[in-house]
């Protein structure tokens, strides 16, 4: 049951500090028997970047984010590096999903200088933001142009406080061939208060959050409420890392999880700058201990909605000194003891994948699969293929069950090319337990010879899609936004109680294109032996071939005749 | 309140020699140190390090890279003046089994790729275009920081190159080629806009001496892994990762700048006898007849190291007092939460406004075709039916 944090001192003798800082891991063992650990590191600032007087004086919130914000007009951010895919079916929903590659997208304000019917107005300010992001990240975010970015019409609500949402200042793009790596996990660590030094950032060694099936750090930035009034607002920095390591490549196949295990690393301490710095450990499935068991033994528990499900943790609070014991340290264990149970399905997933023979057409299935019993709820399919697949919009179907299901919503951007992508957005009813397939032929384009990556015969990447959805909820969701709650339960505003918000991404799809042959000396080899031989010996035989009249040989009876002929001494015929 | 400043001055020939700088007064103090301050000529280091090679099996290559950027963030050198340029990721590449690790000896002694490393170029990104755009500074104007290489004429340049080459060319990601002439003539820019005081250029290809055999601007000093007509060879291959892990000649140079630390007195004749034709079996080059200053007075660390020149001064200054920000008028009106999936609001969406454009020729020139026959078939008189 929630543990409040203690009150410190009283409020009005000390000035309250503006900012506050609280880092939170979960971890939640997977009924694979991998284990799926969960940072998020919260910076809330009460200060308004859009004032006039420029912001000068940071001391939690990084600077470098607090100049993008005031320097693009940027309303919220929300920018995510993924390796690898998160599986559904197997490992339940993430608590923040993201596809694989990088995703960027963006609700800007209407500022003074940037007035929206201004044509290309946000679009600048869009790609010098892409250009600073990719600088701060290390990533080649400057990749994103308009043959990548898209304007969705009714997905990708903003995640933050606002009274009106015009899409017009919604920008979203995605790298689906972004590479992840340490260079991108370093400047991330930096924008931590306490840096990768103390508190739970110090188990962020990438050499073990790299090896491993799932890894995904992301950066969010939003207006939230100050408090229930919500008459002002602060600015929320949200980081998270979700890292799922795998049975068999981190614990060598036994089923026992440590922190030393996973991360390499115990802890000794929380970061000094935390207001709370907590360790959460999903033991639902575990009531009576009977599945695995988990030391040291905390006596904290609490229970928290999340996911339209109502989960237990052990909790073990950093800034209490008797949380590390006598050794000064806390390296917390789970281990199995039987393998039993199942886990519950989830109610929404998704795939995809490309179907057809040749380089010449193709088809794109997606398949959403509703699995509630006797629920049907809406889901919005977002997809954004590049311009060089060509889709036939007049075969698109989608059927439920066989039989057809005509979307209440469509909105359609055809793409031009070389200048953006094609956008699709449906609004589709799932029937209750059934698959829904979504079909829609497509014809590759012949790239120009200077389009084509170093590596054409990978392939080209195209998208994933995004699936967006209400689904109903087993548990009522709790829709007091400012009471006190653990950050992953607050990630997503909840407006019901009987529903949760739900983003499913599904694989992104590799296809490829008619390459030419590039390679080099075959193409010179080739071409200058065939010049050689018909231009140079063509003329050679020209200038040094002489003709001579030769009589054709007789036939055989004539030879015959003349061998006759001349043993008899007559001239031959 | 006034706070005292100390600037602390760190001379390169000495240990740490501390000296009080009064800024009012003109003497400097020690005529010494002010002579031997303005004798070297640098007072800041860049880095250029570059990666042509694509695919897993150039593994080593990454690593060459990798093992120079190591050790001059070891001496010194920071991150943002380090221009690093790696064209394939090998770290995170899912053929090695050692995710998030370079290594450069075999047996998995020493990673260079470490926990801290930024890589301002990677992948595609890495091209003749933008190679020569970060050295001569023409680069487009929402470019950040960390990507551009802002030099000025005190700065000392070491720019390496590794991958695969030729004569008189460097094959960059297997499409395209820097040639020999191009690289000298950004040199030559770079010097009319003095964007560099003295210059180390460091090849490591097969026929690495071809690539400098066209400088002509001055203070330039080149090194080479291998002689025209000769292959560099790489050195030894790791049996459980399964590619070579470096090259012969960037192994020993990074040998022989594991001996280097900040205070070394070690010197450019040094360098140019690291690995020799029994260890490199090709035979390495140097050229050093555009450089100004003689060898065996250029320390490594000039071009490796960093330095930092730093005053003490014992002035002191008044800050003024901090800005408040002003609180604006409270607000009265209420925020709340957008609603994430609207549906009704979504499937009663009025189709997006499309900005009017005015009728192209086409339309025009129909509409009057339509009008003038009508008129012509009925007459005029049926215009004033019509308006």
């Amino acid at each position: 049951f929630d543990t409040s944090a203690p009150e410190t001192v009283d409020p009005s003798s000390v000035p309250q500090p503006k900012d506050d800082f609280q880092e939170e891991l979960v971890i939640r063992p997977l009924h694979s028997g991998d284990i799926y650990a969960s940072f998020q590191f919260r910076t809330v600032w009460e200060t308004d970047f859009m004032r006039g007087n420029k912001v000068s004086h940071y001391r939690l919130f990084p600077k470098s984010l607090g100049q993008v914000i005031s320097k693009f007009s940027v309303r919220e951010l929300h920018i995510s590096f993924t390796q690898g895919y998160w599986r559904t079916m197997q490992w339940g929903q993430p608590f923040q999903p993201s596809p694989p590659g990088a995703e960027l997208w963006v609700w800007f304000q209407d500022s003074a200088e940037c007035k929206v019917y201004a044509a290309g107005c946000v679009d600048g300010t869009w790609k010098e933001l892409t250009n600073v992001l990719s600088g701060i990240f290390c990533a080649s975010l400057n990749f994103i142009d308009s043959t990548n970015t898209v304007q969705p019409s009714a997905s990708f609500k903003p995640l933050g406080i606002g009274n009106e949402t015009d899409h017009r200042f919604l920008r979203y793009a995605t790298l689906p061939r972004e590479i992840v790596c340490t260079e991108n996990l370093t400047p991330w660590k930096k924008l931590l208060p306490c840096g990768s030094k103390a508190g739970l950032a110090v188990l962020l060694k990438s050499e073990k959050l790299f090896h491993s099936s799932f890894h995904s750090q992301a950066v969010h930035i939003r207006p939230v409420c100050q408090d229930w009034q919500c008459k002002t607002t602060s600015w929320e920095l949200r980081q998270t890392l979700n890292v799922v390591f795998d049975l068999h490549n981190s614990a060598q196949g036994k089923r026992e999880w440590s922190l030393f295990k996973m991360f390499s690393r115990t802890l000794t301490e929380a970061c000094p700058l935390a207001s709370s710095s907590k360790i959460y450990i999903d033991i639902t499935d575990n009531p009576q201990g009977e599945q695995f068991e988990v030391s040291p033994a905390t006596p904290l528990l609490s229970q928290a909605v999340v996911l339209g499900d109502r989960r237990t943790f052990s909790v073990y609070d950093l800034t209490q000194q008797i949380t590390f014991g006598t050794v000064r340290s806390l390296n917390l264990l789970i281990r199995w003891k039987s393998s039993e149970g199942d886990m519950l399905r989830p109610l929404l997933h998704a795939e995809r994948y490309v179907a057809g023979y040749g380089l010449q057409t193709g088809e794109i299935h997606t398949l959403m699969y509703n699995n509630h019993p006797y629920r049907s709820f809406p889901v919005l399919l977002l997809d954004s293929v590049p311009w060089y697949l060509r889709l036939y919009i007049h075969t698109l179907t989608v059927t439920s069950k066989g039989k057809d299901n005509k979307p209440s919503y469509i909105h359609y951007q055809p793409s031009k090319d070389r200048l953006r992508p094609h956008l699709l957005e449906m609004l589709v009813q799932l029937p209750p337990n059934s698959v829904t397939e979504v079909t829609v032929q497509f014809e590759r384009a012949l790239l120009k010879w200077t389009e084509y990556t170093p590596d054409p015969n990978h392939g080209f990447y195209v998208g994933s899609s995004v699936i967006s959805s209400l689904v109903p909820s087993i548990v009522a969701m709790d829709t007091n936004s400012t009471r006190e709650r653990p950050l992953f339960s607050s990630f997503f505003p909840c407006k019901e109680e009987s529903s949760y918000f739900v983003r499913v991404y599904t694989e992104p799809l590799l296809v490829n294109l008619p390459t030419p042959d590039f390679s080099m000396p075959y193409n010179v080899i080739c071409l200058t032996c065939t010049v050689v031989a018909v231009g140079y010996g063509s003329l050679y035989n020209l200038l040094t071939r002489s003709f001579q009249i030769e009589e054709p040989s007789p036939g055989l009876a004539k030879r015959i005749a003349n061998i006759i002929r001349k043993m008899r001494g007559v001239p031959p015929l | 309140p006034p706070i005292v400043l100390f600037y602390v001055e760190f001379e390169r020939k000495c240990r740490s020699h501390v000296s009080l700088l009064c800024c009012h007064a003109s003497c400097f103090g020690d005529e010494d140190n002010a002579g031997q301050f303005f004798s070297s000529g640098h007072t800041n280091n860049w880095a250029v390090l570059v990666c042509t090679s694509r695919f897993w099996f150039n593994y080593r290559h990454v690593a060459n890279t990798l093992s120079v950027y190591r050790s001059v963030k070891r001496l010194g050198i920071p991150d943002s003046h380090i221009v690093l340029m790696l064209a394939d990721d090998m770290a995170c590449n899912h053929r090695n089994p050692k995710p998030a690790t370079v290594f450069s000896h075999k047996n998995m002694e020493l990673n260079v790729y470490g926990d801290d490393v930024e890589v301002d170029y990677r992948g595609y990104e890495v091209t003749v275009e933008n190679f020569l755009r970060v050295l001569t500074g023409r680069l487009p104007p929402s470019t950040p920081r960390s990507k551009r290489l802002l030099s000025d004429d005190r700065s000392n340049i070491l720019i390496y190159l590794t991958g695969h080459g030729g004569n008189g060319f460097l094959k960059f990601q297997d499409s395209e080629e820097i040639s020999n002439v191009e690289l000298a003539d950004a040199f030559e820019q770079m010097w009319q806009k003095r964007r560099y005081n003295e210059l180390l250029f460091i090849i490591d290809t097969c026929q690495g001496a071809s690539m400098y055999e066209r400088f002509y601007s001055p203070n330039l000093m080149a090194l080479a892994s291998s002689q025209v007509g000769e292959d560099s060879l790489s050195h030894q291959p790791d049996l459980a990762i399964g590619v070579h892990l470096m090259d012969r000649y960037t192994f020993y140079l990074l040998e022989f700048l594991e001996d280097i630390h900040p205070a070394s007195k070690t010197n450019m004749n040094d360098l140019f006898k690291v690995c020799p034709k029994s260890q490199c079996v090709s035979t390495p080059g140097h050229r050093t007849d555009l450089f100004l200053r003689d060898p065996g007075s250029v320390l490594i660390t000039d071009f490796f190291g960093s330095v930092r020149k730093v005053e003490i001064t014992m002035e002191t200054i008044n800050l003024t007092d901090p800005i408040n920000p002003v609180n604006g008028e409270l607000q009265i009106r209420k925020y709340s939460y957008v609603d994430q999936l609207p549906v009704s609001e979504i499937i009663h969406q009025k189709p997006k406004q499309k900005d009017w454009h005015p009728p192209d020729g086409f339309i025009l020139g129909l509409w009057t075709l339509i009008l003038l026959v009508f008129f012509k078939l009925y007459g005029m008189k049926h215009l004033k039916h019509i308006f």
